[in-house]
C-alpha cells in the first residue's frame, strides 16, 4: 500500500543491505581462497624444485632440509596445501630468504609507502579526470574532446615505468624542480616516526614541517606519473558515463524546466553517472596498485611493488607470493567493494 | 486584439547528416490560441520535432528556420537563448510520453517538482513543498506527501504520469505541448490522466497542443485537429467534423479506425500516395 | 577500370549468390568502415610497419644488434652518421638493436594472442553454452585469474618459472585468456536459445560442432576487437618484466630490457633509455588506434 513505501523500502533496504554485505563477504572469501590456490600453485606445483625456490641456490645442506620439513614437502599434496592454507589465513608466509625477517612483518612496513602513493595518485586522477571528462563529454567533437582523447590514448600506449624515467629527467635532473629517487632526503630519514605508515600524515602530526615538504618534494612526482594515468583512464569513463546520460529523456526534462545547463549537466546527467563512476574510482585505485609495482622501481620508493620486485630479483619465492597474495587480495577487496557501493548507492536496485 | 498564444508560420527542421539531410518539418504553418489544438500522424512525420522545435530544444545538429515563430507576440527565433530558457517551463512547457525515463531517477518525486518550482519562482523550500503538495493533490494524487519522497521507479505509470504532469504545470504556463502523454499508459489509466489533463487546462485556460497518433483520442479531446504527414500538414479540421475530412490520407486514417458494427471486409488499408510527400 | 568497379558490386549487392560472397561482402563493408577513419588507417600503418620491420630488420641494419663494438671509443655514442640513435653501454647500435627487437615484440603479440585467445574463447563458448556448474566453475575460476593484477600475475609466474621471454609469454598467455573467455560467454548467452541454434540441433548436431561451426565463428568479430585492443597492454606488459630484468636476458634487444640497461646512463646519456620507450609507445599507440577503429567498424552501434 502505498501507506506503507516508507517503511516498507526501510525494511527492504535493510534487507537488501545484509544481503549485499552477506554476498560480498561469501564472494570474497572464495576469491581469496582462489588466490590462494593460484598462489600455492605457484609455489610449488610449478617449480621444478619447489625448496630450491624458495632457499635460494647458495642454501647449506641442513638449511635445504629444514626448510623441506617446513614446507610439508614430504606429505601429499592436499595435505601440503591445507598446511598452506592456514599458514596463508594466519598472515604466516613463511621467512624472506633475504631479510630473514617473516614475510608478513616486511609487508607490513612496506605497504603503507604504496597506499600514500596509489591514493594521492588516484586523487589527482579524479580530482583532474572528472572535470576533464565532462567537458570532453558536453563539448564533444571539439578541441578539448579531441585533446582529452588523445591524453587517454597516450596513458594507455605509454609505458609507465619509461614515463617516469623521462620525467624524473627533466623534472629532477635537468630542472631540478623535484627531489629524486626515494622517500626522503637521507639527512631527514628517521626524524619522523611512523604511526600510520604515511609519511605525509605522520610528519604533519609530528610537526616536523620540513619533513613534510622535503617528503612532498619526492612524492609528487611519481604521484603525479600514477595521477595521469588515473586520469586517463578517469576522464574516459566519465565522458563515455556522461554522455550516455545526457541523452537520456530526463535530461530533456530538465531542459524543458527552464534549468540552466550547468545545473542540467552537473545535478542531473552527472548526479545519474555518479554512482558508476564511483565504482571507476575505486577500480581506478586498484589499478594504480598494479602500477606502482614498475613506478616505485623507477622511483625507488619503498613500497611493495619494490618488495616484490626485489625479491624477485634476488630468487625470494616466499617474498614474492606473499606480496603478490597480499596485492591480489587488496585488488579484489577493492573490486568487490566498487560492486558494493555500486549497489548500495544506486536508488533503483536498493 | 490580443496576440494569438502561439504563431507558427513556415516552420522547418532540418537535419544534416553524414548520409544526407533529413527534414523532418518541411514548412508547417498554423496559430493557436487558448484552445486545444491537436497534431495527429505516424512515426516520422514530423510532429514530434514540431513541438521541441516550439520550444528551442532540437537536438544538435537539427537546425530550426521559420518565417515567424511567436510565442504571446514574442519573437522566438530572435530571442537569445536565455530569453527562450526563461519562457521554458514558467510559461511553456512540454510533457513526454514515458515517466519512466522522462522522470530522472535518482531524484524523489518530490525533489523534481519542488526544482521545477523554484527554478522560476524565488521561493523559499518550505513553500515550495507546499506548492508541490498543492500540485499533487490537483493531479488527484492521494497521500501526497508519501508520493514526494519516492523515486520514480516506485511510481506505476499512470501515477508517474500524473507527477511528470504536475511537475510541469507547478508553475503555471499558458501553453502545454502534451507529446503522447498516453501512449505509453494501460489503456485502463489512459483515461484517468486525460481526465486530469482537460480539468487542468480547462481551469487554467491554457493553451494546448496534443500530440499523438491516435486520431480518435485527439479528436475527442481538441477543438482542432491538424494531419501532419512527411513534414507537411495535409489537412487541418474541426474535430467535429472528421466526416468532412477531403484529404486522402486522412480518408485512409479515419478509414483504418476499427468500427463495431458493420462489415470491414476486406480490412481498408491506407495506400499510400507519393504525390502526399511533395 | 570496369574490372574494378563490378568486383566492388559483387561485393556490395543486396543479393549475394554464395556464402563465401556474402561473407566477402561483409568484410568490405567492414574494411570500408574502417578505412573511413583516418586514425584507425594510421594505426593499420604503424602495426605493418612493424611487420615489415621485423621481417627485413636484416636487410634494414646497419651494424649487429648484439656484437658489441669497440668498447673504447664506441661506448654510448650520441646520434650520428655511424650510428643513427647511438651507441649503449656495450657500444651496440641502438637503431639496429631496435629493429631486431621488433621481432621480439611481435613474437611476444602473437604467441600470447595465439596461446591465450583459443584458451579464452573456448572456456567461454563452453561455459555459456552448457550452462549450469560447468559455467559456475569456469566463470569461478576466470574471476579469480581477473582477480589479481595482471603484471603482478604475471611475476609471480615468473618467479616460479625463471626468467626467460618465453617464460615471461607464458606467464602473460596466462593473465591474457580470462577477459577472452568472460566476453566469449556473453556472447555465446545470447545466441545459446536463437532458433537457428535449436535447428541445428534438432538435425541432429552435436554440441561439439554447434560450438565450433555456430557459436565461435559469432564470437569471433568482439573477440577480434578485444585481442588487438588488448594488444597494447601485452607489449606494455612484456616491456614491464624485460625492465625488471625477467623477460629476454642480455644481450637479446628486448626493447624493455634495454630501457633498464639504459637506466644507469639516463642522466647525460638520455637516449639509450629513451628510444626504445619511444618505440614501444609507438607500437602500443599504433595497436589502441587499430583496436578502436576495428571496434568502431565492426559494431557501428558501438561506437561512442
Amino acid at each position: 500500500m502505498i501507506a506503507d513505501v516508507p517503511l516498507l523500502r526501510r525494511g527492504r533496504a535493510a534487507l537488501g543491505l545484509a544481503q549485499g554485505v552477506g554476498s560480498f563477504l561469501l564472494t570474497l572469501g572464495i576469491t581469496l581462497f582462489g588466490l590462494v590456490v593460484v598462489t600455492f600453485v605457484i609455489g610449488r606445483v610449478v617449480p621444478i624444485d619447489p625448496v630450491l625456490a624458495v632457499v635460494g641456490d647458495r642454501a647449506s645442506g641442513a638449511v635445504y632440509e629444514r626448510a623441506r620439513t617446513e614446507m610439508g614437502l614430504d606429505r601429499p599434496l592436499v595435505e601440503q596445501f591445507g598446511l598452506y592454507l592456514k599458514k596463508a589465513v594466519t598472515g604466516d608466509f613463511g621467512r624472506s630468504v633475504l631479510t630473514t625477517n617473516p614475510v608478513i612483518d616486511d609487508i607490513r612496513s612496506y605497504f603503507p609507502a604504496t597506499i600514500e602513493l596509489a591514493t594521492l595518485g588516484t586523487l589527482i586522477g579524479t580530482l583532474i579526470g572528472v572535470p576533464l571528462g565532462v567537458f570532453a563529454a558536453v563539448r564533444s567533437g571539439s578541441l578539448l574532446d579531441q585533446i582529452v582523447r588523445i591524453v587517454g590514448l597516450v596513458g594507455y600506449s605509454v609505458p609507465i615505468f619509461w614515463l617516469g624515467l623521462m620525467a624524473l629527467l627533466l623534472f629532477y635532473a635537468k630542472l631540478d624542480w623535484v627531489a629524486g629517487p626515494g622517500r626522503l632526503d637521507i639527512a631527514y630519514d628517521y626524524m619522523v616516526t611512523p604511526v600510520t605508515g604515511l609519511l605525509l600524515v605522520d610528519s604533519l602530526l609530528q610537526g616536523q614541517v620540513d619533513v613534510f615538504w622535503n617528503a612532498v618534494s619526492h612524492i609528487i612526482l611519481p604521484a603525479a606519473l600514477l595521477g595521469y594515468f588515473s586520469l586517463a583512464y578517469i576522464s574516459r569513463m566519465t565522458r563515455a558515463l556522461l554522455l550516455n546520460e545526457l541523452q537520456q529523456e530526463y535530461v530533456v526534462t530538465a531542459r524543458i524546466k527552464g534549468l540552466s545547463e550547468a545545473r542540467v549537466i552537473w545535478r542531473h546527467a552527472l548526479r545519474n553517472a555518479a554512482v558508476p563512476l564511483l565504482t571507476v574510482v575505486v577500480l581506478s585505485y586498484a589499478t594504480l596498485l598494479e602500477g606502482s609495482v614498475l613506478t616505485e622501481t623507477v622511483f625507488a620508493w619503498p613500497g611493495i611493488g619494490s618488495y616484490i620486485t626485489n625479491s624477485l630479483q634476488n630468487a625470494d619465492l616466499n617474498a614474492v607470493l606473499g606480496g603478490t597474495l597480499v596485492v591480489g587480495a587488496a585488488f579484489v577487496t577493492l573490486n568487490l567493494i566498487s560492486d558494493l557501493l555500486y549497489r548500495l548507492l544506486d536508488p533503483r536496485t536498493r | 486584439m490580443t496576440a494569438p498564444l502561439l504563431e507558427v508560420e513556415d516552420l522547418r527542421v532540418r537535419f544534416p547528416l553524414a548520409e544526407g539531410t533529413v527534414e523532418a518539418v518541411r514548412g508547417i504553418s498554423f496559430t493557436l490560441g487558448r484552445e486545444r489544438l491537436g497534431i495527429v500522424g505516424e512515426s516520422g512525420s514530423g510532429k514530434s520535432q514540431t513541438g521541441r522545435a516550439i520550444l528551442g530544444l532540437t537536438a544538435k545538429p537539427g537546425e530550426v528556420t521559420a518565417e515567424r515563430l511567436a510565442f504571446d507576440g514574442v519573437d522566438l527565433m530572435a530571442a537569445p537563448p536565455g530569453l527562450r530558457r526563461s519562457l521554458r517551463g514558467s510559461r511553456m512547457t512540454m510533457v513526454m510520453q514515458d515517466p519512466r525515463y522522462s522522470l530522472n531517477p535518482v531524484m524523489t518525486v518530490g525533489q523534481q517538482i519542488i526544482e521545477s518550482y523554484r527554478a522560476h519562482k524565488p521561493v523559499s523550500r518550505r513553500e515550495a513543498k507546499q506548492a508541490a503538495l498543492a500540485m499533487l493533490e490537483d493531479v488527484r494524487i492521494t497521500a501526497p506527501d508519501r508520493v514526494m519522497a519516492l523515486y520514480p521507479h516506485e511510481l506505476s505509470g499512470g501515477m508517474g504520469q500524473r507527477v511528470m504532469i504536475a511537475m510541469m504545470l507547478i508553475t503555471g504556463p499558458e501553453l502545454l505541448i502534451a507529446d503522447e502523454p498516453t501512449s505509453a499508459l494501460d489503456v485502463t489509466v489512459r483515461g484517468e490522466v486525460l481526465r486530469i489533463l482537460d480539468q487542468l487546462v480547462s481551469t487554467r485556460g491554457m493553451g494546448l497542443i496534443l500530440i499523438s497518433h491516435d486520431l480518435e483520442m485527439v479528436a475527442s479531446f481538441c477543438d482542432r485537429v491538424l494531419v501532419m504527414y512527411a513534414g507537411k500538414i495535409v489537412e487541418e479540421l474541426a474535430s467535429g467534423a472528421l466526416g468532412e475530412a477531403r484529404h486522402p490520407y486522412t480518408r485512409g486514417l479515419i478509414g483504418c479506425l476499427p468500427k463495431l458494427a458493420g462489415d470491414s471486409h476486406p480490412l481498408p488499408v491506407l495506400a499510400r500516395d507519393p504525390a502526399w510527400a511533395r | 577500370m570496369a574490372g574494378a568497379s563490378s568486383l566492388a558490386a559483387w561485393l556490395t549487392t543486396a543479393e549475394p549468390q554464395s556464402r563465401t560472397q556474402a561473407r566477402l561482402g561483409h568484410a568490405w563493408q567492414s574494411f570500408r568502415r574502417l578505412a573511413r577513419n583516418p586514425t584507425a588507417i594510421a594505426g593499420l600503418a604503424i602495426v605493418a610497419l612493424l611487420i615489415f620491420v621485423a621481417i627485413f630488420a636484416p636487410l634494414l641494419a646497419t651494424h649487429s644488434p648484439i656484437a658489441s663494438g669497440d668498447l673504447r671509443t664506441e661506448r654510448l655514442l650520441p646520434p650520428g652518421p655511424v650510428f643513427w640513435l647511438g651507441t649503449d653501454d656495450q657500444a651496440r647500435d641502438i637503431y639496429s638493436r631496435l629493429l631486431y627487437g621488433s621481432r621480439l615484440t611481435l613474437a611476444v603479440v602473437i604467441l600470447v594472442s595465439v596461446i591465450a585467445t583459443p584458451i579464452g574463447l573456448a572456456i567461454g563458448t563452453i561455459s555459456g553454452y552448457f550452462g549450469g556448474w560447468i559455467d559456475r566453475v569456469l566463470m569461478r575460476i576466470t574471476d579469480i585469474f581477473l582477480a589479481f593484477p595482471r603484471l603482478v600475475l604475471a611475476l609471480a609466474f615468473v618467479a616460479a618459472l625463471g626468467p626467460g621471454i618465453e617464460n615471461a609469454i607464458i606467464a602473460i598467455a596466462i593473465t591474457a585468456w580470462p577477459p577472452y573467455a568472460r566476453l566469449a560467454r556473453a556472447e555465446t548467452l545470447t545466441i545459446r536459445n536463437s532458433d537457428f541454434i535449436h535447428a541445428v540441433r534438432l538435425q541432429g548436431g552435436s554440441s561439439l560442432r554447434i560450438l565450433v561451426k555456430h557459436i565461435v565463428p559469432l564470437c569471433l568479430s568482439s573477440v577480434t576487437v578485444r585481442v588487438t585492443l588488448d594488444m597494447a597492454g601485452i607489449i606494455l606488459t612484456a616491456a614491464g618484466l624485460g625492465f625488471l630484468g625477467l623477460g629476454a636476458q642480455p644481450p637479446t634487444p628486448e626493447w624493455g630490457t634495454m630501457i633498464a640497461q639504459g637506466r644507469r646512463f639516463l642522466m647525460d646519456q638520455w637516449w639509450v633509455a629513451a628510444v626504445p620507450g619511444i618505440a614501444i609507445f609507438v607500437v602500443s599507440l599504433g595497436f589502441n588506434l587499430l583496436g578502436d577503429g576495428l571496434r568502431d567498424a565492426l559494431d557501428p552501434k558501438a561506437a561512442r
